[in-house]
């Protein structure tokens, strides 16, 4: 019997995963809830993704960003700082440029349009890739030798292992019946672009603001921006309400006028904010990836840098495993995986925390504290540059692919 | 599969395979040694016969014995990677076990119930004999590497590991493994027949073979896995031989 791998779950991990266990020589069959999507490109809706330095590095290692270069943003300097509405920010803040880093731009800046197209256009180029669209996994059935999972119009499909993809509420986790903790922030995530008059730099900015963290992230041609904007979850209720130009002006004193005028330019999405975390990312022929495992708040763009490096790191040890004549569904073979993973994981996952609860908070002492902090971060070199490091996805024991090395 | 089993006795069969794969049960040391033992074996074979271990099926048409095959650890990776596989093992009740584990893992594999002595007066040849964790079991160390110097074909080579005589191996083999962690039944080694790396060699030369490597196979206690090691062979180690006529 073969090595197939089944992957749940179509997103942006599934496929890259796929793409790298193909790559390498596993057979995979990736089953997609979602239908087919159209051939023709979608147009500009303002979701984006942050790309770290060690994330362009594993798209690369798999083969999808030559398609992406030109339609990407690099990110040349990141500026954070602590602000209150209609005070700007504080003049203490973090400032890294990447012109301090060998490695280049931290990280770019790519529309998610672009991303899912070039995933879609490589696998489907991939003959080692089986793609299933439109179909829901209703059932799952791991034995001693296989797994093998039904799908909603009655296809059964083995495989050696299952690999769940799909998201934070992930059905294949749940049929296992792993166990999740977590919780809400209370908080909701307002996310759109908007098109602004000054250029701006390659610069992305975080504010931290009382009611919650505000980002805004430069996108290709340099007078359009992306907005992630969190706000208490009646407070977003209510300005999601609103009309696109009080939108608007809900918007324009939170984050001051250095980018000139602004207007909105994509659709307006809504995201409630919640920290999930699996109490285990694998079983025998079982294996979480991505927010399937460990659903973060999405501070800094981290949950899909996160996923990538989950990727990289189990298509090391499967491809390892497989090089070495193991059971690629073997316990003992996962459980490198876990144990690669899930300290960096959790331990990102509540450092965002954290922050997050540091920084939604209004009590002056601890903006005192965090004003010095990130004062005292930006006017030291080596913390500045460790800082920065761990931003691009440069820290801890690196999986290849995102190190820049083939498998 | 060449040997029958009664259906009757499946269950039962499977039960045990279940018992000699689960990586966290009774034979937990075997698996967390064995990526360690893999990488060593699979690296010589790849060295020897000139393969690349990247390619699909890198041992393809190799004929490998691997002798002491129990559940079958070391014998499904080699199948995996494309050798033609004879699984060995004195102990009956292993055969069936290891035979339904295969079947379950789409794996073609042939198990006996057979010593080294019983192949190599059958006239069995090999490419590859994996010896591993025997001769320190074996009451003739001399007349059981004989008998695997006479399974090999010219240009072939024999993987064997043991443990040294050192005052670490009694600690971590005898009071570490088997009194303190339990991870070993009380009395599966007896310290005084190990072999030292020297005598190991001295022993493989009268056998007829020529050693090529050695390595030492040291467990780190807070990585809690082990590695290959060019200097430390004061516990477990493990060499390469080859039959150069």
């Amino acid at each position: 019997m073969e090595n197939r791998v089944l992957i749940v779950g179509g997103g942006l991990n599934g496929p890259a995963l796929a793409l790298a266990l193909a790559g390498a020589g596993l057979p995979v069959t990736l089953i997609d809830a979602r239908p087919a999507p159209a051939r023709a490109e979608a147009g500009f809706d303002g979701r984006a993704y942050a790309l770290a330095l060690a994330s362009r590095r594993l798209l690369q290692g798999i083969g999808v960003w030559p398609q992406l270069a030109d339609k990407a943003q690099p990110i040349l300097q990141v500026k954070a700082s602590d602000g209150r509405a209609g005070e700007g920010p504080s003049p203490l803040f973090l400032h890294f440029d990447s012109a301090e880093l060998d490695e280049g731009a931290m990280g770019h800046m790519v529309e998610d349009r672009h991303l899912y197209a070039a995933f879609l256009a490589q696998m489907q180029a991939s003959p080692g890739i089986t793609l299933i669209h439109g179909q829901t996994v209703v059932a799952q059935d791991i034995t001693a030798s296989g797994a093998m999972v039904t799908l909603a119009n009655g296809d059964q499909i083995k495989g050696r292992l299952l690999i769940g993809c799909d998201g934070r509420g992930s059905g294949t986790a749940t049929r296992a019946g792993f166990r999740r903790q977590g919780w809400a922030y209370g908080q909701t995530a307002l996310v759109t672009a908007i098109h602004h008059a000054k250029p701006h730099q390659g610069i992305a900015q975080q504010y931290f603001m009382p009611e919650g963290p505000l980002a805004i992230l430069p996108l290709p041609g340099g007078h359009h921006s992306s907005i992630v904007w969190s706000e208490t979850d009646a407070q977003a209720r209510a300005i999601q309400a609103l009309d696109d130009a009080d939108y608007l002006t809900a918007l324009r004193p939170r984050f001051g006028d250095f980018l000139g005028e602004v207007a909105l330019a994509g659709v307006r999405f809504t995201y409630p904010l919640s920290l999930s975390l699996a109490e285990s990312y694998v079983a025998p022929r079982l294996a979480l990836v991505g927010d399937a495992a460990h659903g973060v708040h999405p501070i800094a763009g981290q949950g899909l840098n996160l996923g990538l490096r989950d990727v990289g790191a189990l298509a090391e040890v499967l491809v390892e495993a497989v090089r070495r004549g193991e059971d690629i569904g073997a316990l003992d073979v996962l459980e490198r995986y876990q144990s690669w993973r899930r300290f960096d994981d959790t331990a990102m996952a509540l450092g965002m925390d954290s922050v997050n609860r540091l920084f939604s908070n209004d009590n002056s002492l601890l903006r005192m504290v965090r004003d010095i902090g990130m004062g005292v971060i930006t006017r030291t070199p080596a913390l500045r540059r460790a800082a920065m490091r761990q931003a691009a996805g440069l820290s801890g024991p690196l999986p290849r692919l995102l190190a820049g090395q083939a498998l | 599969m060449q040997t029958t089993i009664d259906p009757a006795e499946v269950a039962k069969f499977e039960a045990m395979a279940a018992e000699w794969w689960d990586p966290n049960g009774k034979f937990k040391p075997l698996h967390m040694l064995n990526p360690c033992r893999l990488d060593y074996i699979n690296a010589q074979i790849a060295a020897q016969f000139d393969r690349d271990l990247k390619a699909p099926l890198p041992f393809k048409g190799l004929r490998l014995l691997d002798i002491g095959c129990g559940g079958g650890l070391l014998s499904e990776p080699m199948a995996r990677l494309g050798a033609t596989v004879v699984g060995a093992d004195a102990a009956p009740r292993n055969i069936p076990v290891a035979q339904v584990h295969a079947e379950q893992m789409g794996l073609s594999i042939d198990y006996r119930h057979s010593t080294a002595e019983d192949l190599a007066a059958a006239g069995e040849r090999f490419d590859v004999v994996l010896n591993m964790e025997v001769v320190e079991h074996v009451s003739d160390p001399l007349a059981y590497l004989t008998a695997c110097h006479d399974l090999l074909k010219p240009g072939g080579i024999m993987l064997c590991s043991t443990l040294n005589r050192t005052p670490q191996s009694f600690a971590m083999a005898i009071i570490g493994a088997e009194w303190i962690m339990r991870w070993l039944p009380k009395g599966t080694h007896e310290w005084k027949k190990f072999i030292t790396p020297d005598e190991l060699y001295d022993l493989i030369r009268k056998a007829g073979l020529t050693p090529v490597d050695r390595k030492g196979m040291v467990f780190n206690p807070l990585r809690w896995d082990w590695s290959l090691s060019d200097r430390d062979l004061t516990c477990n180690y493990v060499t390469a031989s080859v039959r150069t006529g």
